[in-house]
């Protein structure tokens, strides 16, 4: 045990010499893929409450095939069922984008974050309180402006729990990463156990690392909460 | 069959190759999979839920330390650390007992994997529902005279499962995704065939995607089924009026 943590911690927490790898890794395809999800659901969510059925309509269907099937298919689909397409290996860009596994695992990865995202937001904003939007309108805010001002960052504070649950799960579906060959720390983990035959040891201290990060994120969500959901808390 | 239909309209790029078995047999795989670890996460819930509830620390604390700690961690990496140690950690134990050696076949260490990991999710969902039965249910219950097992039988779990469905349904869905990961431990299942479907015949991405679309069907099926019993168990109540 004491001589595998010697050997690996190195590893399990930010590079094996050459690479990045383990932890550092691991919160590197987290905060990319939340990012980008992120940024994408906000006029995602928006267009999904629209009452025009044609803007509506395609960011369902986006929503419902991404959360209807499992990451791991979609990873597989991204790494080597679109690369083994020879019209995209024919094109430079397509061939370059897509021949990196790091490319094709955060482009997975934000795809499905991006769309349980834009639910949870397109959510908030169905459950806006009606008062509230129309006296914004009564105040003469229209269009983008009612979204900017009012609606969003009303919508945004109140979908913070649902949020946190989302960047959670997403920590936890990093580890199908190791599939397309990004060493994060499952990765090392399999290949401590695969050197060692400690499986047990091995395992067992990618699961030590990955609940901290997890306690850790759930403390930082409690502390934003206090802070930005303070408005709906009982009044003194 | 299928496939001069197929050629006859001049689809034969969309044709299975032969590999329609392989995928129907990956499909139930992954059916029974993700069925037989349900139940046991739900048997496993309702015990968990009845031990956090309880009023005896000794059940509470070990049920709670439970639940926290698979719920932190990753599900693929409980997978890989249970799966990996089970036989061992049978193995071992046989020996101290003087039992025969048991070797627990993948299949069945999937289902306890799978089943032991979305317990801790179900007990939690438990936990809320049961909490939700109003306390004058159980109350009355008792003043009819009806014994433990006869008020969770007939009165707490009835209405408890209105509460708890909307939950199970996403559990479920979360537990049919959560089989895609069994190919990486080595069961054929679902994604396991379309991989080697696709990899002999060297369209990898239209089997990838026809697996996908599998999987739709399936979520959206149990969707539509889910809604029905929703409707079933909510026989009685209400919503307001909007």
């Amino acid at each position: 045990m004491i001589e595998l943590l010697q050997e690996y911690w190195r590893a399990f927490l930010y590079t094996d010499g050459q690479n990045v790898t383990g932890l550092a890794m691991t919160m590197w395809l987290l905060s990319a893929s939340i990012a980008i999800g992120f940024i994408v659901s906000i006029p995602l969510s928006i267009a999904r409450v629209s009452r025009n059925p044609l803007v509506r309509w395609p960011v369902q269907f986006y929503t419902y095939l991404f959360r209807g099937t499992p990451l791991y298919i979609q990873l597989l689909i991204c790494y080597t069922g679109i690369y083994s397409i020879a019209a995209v290996r024919e094109q430079p860009i397509l061939d370059a984008f897509f021949r990196d596994a790091m490319n094709c695992t955060i482009l997975a990865f934000a795809l499905n974050t991006c769309a349980y995202t834009t639910e949870i937001f397109a959510g908030a904003i169905r459950s806006m309180n009606h008062g509230e939007v129309e006296a914004a309108k009564a105040y003469g805010l229209t269009g983008w402006r009612l979204y900017a001002y009012v609606i969003m960052p009303s919508a945004l504070r109140r979908s913070l729990p649902y949020y946190s649950n989302e960047v959670i799960l997403m920590l936890h579906s990093t580890t199908v990463a190791f599939t397309a060959t990004v060493p994060d720390i499952l990765k090392v983990a399999r290949d401590a156990n695969s050197a060692t035959f400690l499986t047990f040891q091995s395992f067992g201290i990618a699961a030590l690392i990955y609940l901290t990060v997890t306690f850790i994120l759930v403390g930082l969500f409690r502390l934003a909460e206090r802070r930005w959901l303070a408005f709906l808390g009982p009044t003194h | 069959m299928f496939e001069t239909l197929l050629q006859n309209l001049g689809l034969s790029a969309f044709s299975l190759k032969g590999f329609g078995p392989l995928l129907l047999e990956g499909t139930w795989m992954t059916v029974k999979l993700s069925v037989m670890s349900l139940l046991l996460a739900v048997v496993l819930g309702l015990l968990g839920a009845s031990a956090k509830l309880s009023k005896a620390a000794v059940l509470r604390v070990p049920a709670q330390i439970y639940t926290t700690l698979i719920r932190g961690i990753p599900d693929l990496v409980l997978m890989l650390l249970i799966f990996y140690s089970l036989q061992t950690w049978l193995t071992t134990l046989t020996e101290a007992m003087e039992w025969d050696y048991i070797e627990i076949d993948p299949f069945s260490a999937g289902v306890i994997t799978l089943g032991f990991i979305y317990g801790a999710y179900f007990t939690e969902t438990f936990r809320g529902a049961i909490l939700a039965v109003p306390r004058g249910q159980v109350e009355a219950a008792t003043a009819y005279g009806l014994s433990r097992s006869q008020r969770f039988r007939m009165v707490v779990f009835p209405q408890m499962m209105r509460f708890a469905l909307p939950g199970i349904g996403n559990n479920w869905q979360v537990v049919l995704k959560a089989t895609a990961l069994v190919s990486i431990i080595g069961l054929a299942d679902l994604v396991k065939a379309a991989q080697d479907a696709g990899k002999s015949t060297y369209q990898l991405f239209y089997f990838l995607v026809l697996a996908a679309l599998i999987y739709l069907v399936i979520t959206s099926v149990s969707n539509f089924a889910l809604r029905w019993a929703e409707r079933r168990y909510a026989a009685g109540s209400r919503e307001a009026q909007r």
